[in-house]
């Protein structure tokens, strides 16, 4: 009964989201109040329907209700409570159903939170928000119903693919949806914008925080799945541009566009029409990456749904959205009056550059993702381009992008003085040189890139922290002063400065670990032991164990540097018994040097086992990195500027609010 | 001239959407090589393995045999290499490999963590051979005959549906062939 109340509530939502979609919209065009209103109301209930579905299909999964297809397909009696839970959306049915809950949560954010909105605005955000949320809940309630029974119920399940069965993993679809669906806001934002034909500082306010929030959480899902794939796969790499993982990649680099540029918007009222298009594209590509993954148009070790009656109806969806709002994008964007001088050497000229390179990065990641796609339209097959496609485009553009990171945010608006900026940065430049020359000698006649990198982290870093000392005055002040200063600073400064630190950090922990990783593949008995980067592993045995749903073989090593014990490390490889599927469990010694990295393999016939030893340099800074960026976004999220809007912006907002320019 | 700049982002996006609409309505992954029916081309492959053995033209004459082209940065290459050991062992198949633009030390490491199903290995790190067999991406197999001419090839991974369906019997009604 329950899956059947969850699949009604679900058809109601649809039901809701199709009022939602027309009457707002009708009602901001006819001036009329009511019908504006019913938006508010509407996205309020939609939500609450789609959380009812949610609960009944998780419900479902909890008390394992085999006699719903879709649990006895992913789930399996003996799982632990957390998987269980996680299986919800680790597969195609329930994740459509979570990204159409978060959908429907951002649209009642908006309902509940943007009374600071023009009615006229936020109605039409709202309606656009709901046209979204048709296609997504007609595209379930037609092709993918998650309640679906299966007559005669199997005694147990068929059990997740157990690569999903992690923590790490249980969070990571979430996370990344909240991040994928979040720029759904800012589409709306700027669908809307077109209809209304006005973009101002105002709307610019507006959208920032929005976009802020999906940010973050992209940030947050794309490290989360990068650092599953580094413990849970055993092979150690952190990034394999893979197409799902571009997928997300892609509204990522969009997405920080956008985010710059609508500062560029805010301050000096230009880059109007491009502000919208990358709002358009950003989410645009969110919904592309939902396509590559849901139809499985490309090989991927991720695509669980191969069907290409969905693929269909998801292209029909990405015409009508994308192709739609570029259409109105044509139509309406040579309209928006641009404003402002733009001189190249300025704050706006960085942002600008920032996004030139930004989208540029984006266009090279979209090209290796859709040339196999491409090429077998072309009349080739489904191919893997490969990180050395990757390594010839995208890494070289990061170059100039972080060289003028250390510089731009020390320019300032309108006019800046480049000559003066890099004065500032002598410090910058000094701590550059050092760097450059100590990797070098440490790491002489290894790949010189890794130095170059590791130079170009510290120049950042430096550059940001030179930055955050003009700011507060550190060395010309008091030191009490300074402090005084550092507190007054605004959130949102603190957040700038917090994300590029982080970016610095990610930079280093990439080229360490991509340049620098030493590994060994060996034979090794019981007893013997082995020496990689200056540390002794001994392996000291492997023994059987047994896990709730699993057994398991453990191989034990012992970590010393010098003759004193560093750590034990445990290294798994797990068969689990409903599917009969391996998998490996890395032990992982994380140190800020880096990581020593153990992979247990087969048994060979002698006693022996194959064993993988690595030491990865710095990689824990990849993600303690994007730990720091998010937390920049999230401070500059809390700003209160962005939370509530300037009184003075705010009032003059809601006075041209009222009679736009149409 | 100015409106006409804002249209490029909608028709760059119908143009793509036109190809992925191609792309759904396809699953041939099977596609004509214009070396189809054709003697295998001229190459000759140092081996990717110390002490192990190349690849060149004239290792493929005398048997039916699968040229499998892979790397280790390849994760469908990951996902089918199974299928080789199979393949090896239970028809009796030689299955030769061309190691496509890869590195040494990668490849070896990536063999020795899977498993080395492959007779002998040719190491193209710089395409040489790769760009005589019109490679356009890793995976690909090609079936070859025993008078060393080309007689299929398919691009991607090989599953076992693929393997059943078509490399077997093709395999099959080859060695009958005089």
């Amino acid at each position: 009964m329950i899956a059947e109340f969850g699949h009604f509530a679900l058809i109601l939502a649809l039901c809701v989201a199709v009022a939602q979609a027309i009457l707002p919209l009708a009602g901001a065009s006819r001036r009329d109040a009511g019908w504006m209103a019913a938006g508010n109301a509407a996205a309020v209930v939609q939500l609450a329907l789609i959380v009812a579905a949610f609960a009944a299909l998780t419900h479902a999964f909890v008390v394992s209700d085999f006699s719903v297809k879709l649990v006895a397909d992913n789930s399996h009696s003996l799982k632990p409570m957390i998987y269980k839970i996680s299986g919800v959306w680790g597969n195609h049915e329930g994740s459509m159903l979570l990204w159409v809950l978060i959908l429907a949560l951002f649209g009642a954010l908006i309902a509940l939170f943007g009374g600071n909105l023009p009615p006229t605005l936020r109605a039409r955000v709202l309606s656009v928000q709901a046209m979204i949320a048709v296609g997504f809940l007609l595209f379930m309630v037609t092709t993918s119903n998650p309640f679906e029974r299966l007559f005669p119920p199997p005694a147990d399940g068929n059990d997740l693919n157990p690569l999903l069965q992690d923590p790490g993993l249980a969070m990571h679809p979430p996370v990344l949806y909240a991040g994928y669906v979040g720029f759904s806001i800012a589409f709306s934002f700027a669908v809307a914008a077109l209809i209304e034909g006005r973009v101002d500082a105002a709307w610019a306010r507006w959208v920032r925080p929005w976009t802020l929030l999906a940010w973050s959480f992209l940030t947050a899902g794309i490290a989360l799945g990068s650092w599953w794939a580094y413990y849970e796969l055993g092979w150690g790499g952190f990034w394999y541009w893979d197409p799902v993982e571009n997928a997300s990649f892609m509204p990522w680099l969009v997405g920080t566009a956008l985010l710059h540029s609508a500062i560029v918007v805010e301050r000096r009222d230009a880059l109007k029409s491009w502000t919208i298009l990358l709002a358009i594209l950003t989410f645009s590509l969110s919904l592309i990456g939902t396509f590559l993954v849901r139809s499985g148009v490309l090989t991927s070790v991720h695509a669980f749904a191969t069907d290409p009656g969905r693929g269909v109806f998801i292209l029909a969806l990405l015409v009508i959205a994308i192709g739609g709002s570029l259409a109105l994008y044509a139509w309406r964007a040579p309209q928006l009056k641009g404003g402002g001088l733009f001189a190249p050497i300025s704050r706006e000229g960085a942002l600008l550059l920032n996004n030139l390179i930004l989208t540029t990065a984006a266009a090279t990641v979209f090209i290796g993702t859709l040339y196999p796609l491409v090429l077998e339209a072309a009349g080739g097959g489904k191919v893997s381009v490969g990180p050395p496609y990757y390594n010839a485009t995208f890494v070289p553009l990061m170059a100039p992008l972080v060289a003028a990171l250390g510089v731009g945010p020390l320019l300032a608006w309108k006019r800046g003085d480049l000559a003066a900026a890099l004065g500032r940065l002598k410090f910058a430049a000094a701590a550059v040189l050092v760097a450059l020359v100590v990797t070098g000698a440490m790491t002489w006649g290894r790949p010189v890139l890794g130095a170059v990198a590791i130079g170009a982290a510290i120049w950042l870093a430096a550059g940001v922290l030179s930055e955050l000392a003009g700011r507060i005055g550190l060395g010309t002040l008091t030191v009490g002063q300074s402090a005084a200063r550092a507190r007054g600073m605004p959130r949102s400064a603190w957040g700038m400065t917090l994300a590029h630190l982080g970016l610095a950090g990610v930079i280093a922990g990439a080229a360490g670990t991509a340049l620098w990783t030493e590994e060994k593949i060996l034979t090794m008995q019981p007893g013997q032991a082995a020496v990689i980067a200056g540390y002794d592993i001994r392996f000291e045995g492997a023994a059987e164990r047994r896990g709730p749903n699993y057994v398991s073989l453990v191989a034990t090593f012992q970590a010393s540097r010098g003759g004193a014990p560093v750590v034990r490390l445990e290294a798994e490889r797990r068969r689990y018994l409903v599917g009969g599927q391996d998998t490996t469990e890395a032990a992982i010694h994380t140190m800020a040097s880096g990581d020593l990295y153990a992979v247990v393999g087969e048994a060979q016939k002698d006693g022996g086992y194959v064993v993988r030893l690595y030491f990865k340099p710095l990689v824990v800074w990849i993600w303690a990195g994007a730990a720091v960026m998010v937390l920049g976004g999230l401070m500059s999220l809390s700003d209160r500027r962005l939370r509530i809007g300037a009184p003075a912006r705010r009032k003059s907002g809601m006075a041209t609010g009222a009679a736009p320019a149409e | 001239m100015k409106r006409a700049l804002f249209l490029i982002p909608l028709l760059f996006f119908l143009g793509l959407a036109g190809y992925l609409g191609f792309g759904l309505t396809r699953d041939a992954r099977v596609l004509p090589s214009t070396l189809i029916d054709k003697p295998a081309p001229d190459f000759d492959l140092p081996p990717l393995l110390p002490g192990g053995a190349g690849l060149k033209t004239a290792d493929l004459v005398g048997q039916v045999s699968l040229v499998n082209v892979f790397a280790s940065w390849c994760v469908p290459c990951r996902a089918e290499h199974p299928i080789w050991a199979k393949v090896a062992s239970e028809e009796k198949l030689p299955v030769y490999g061309i190691n496509w633009k890869d590195k040494q030390a990668q490849a070896t490491a990536w063999l020795k963590e899977l498993g080395n199903p492959y007779a002998r290995i040719g190491f193209d790190p710089d395409n040489k051979a790769g760009i005589e067999w019109g490679v356009y991406g890793a995976p690909e197999t090609y079936v070859v005959d025993r008078k060393g001419r080309i007689r299929f090839k398919y691009v991607g991974p090989v599953f076992e549906e693929t393997l059943d369906a078509t490399i077997l019997p093709l395999v099959r009604k080859l060695r009958e062939e005089k």
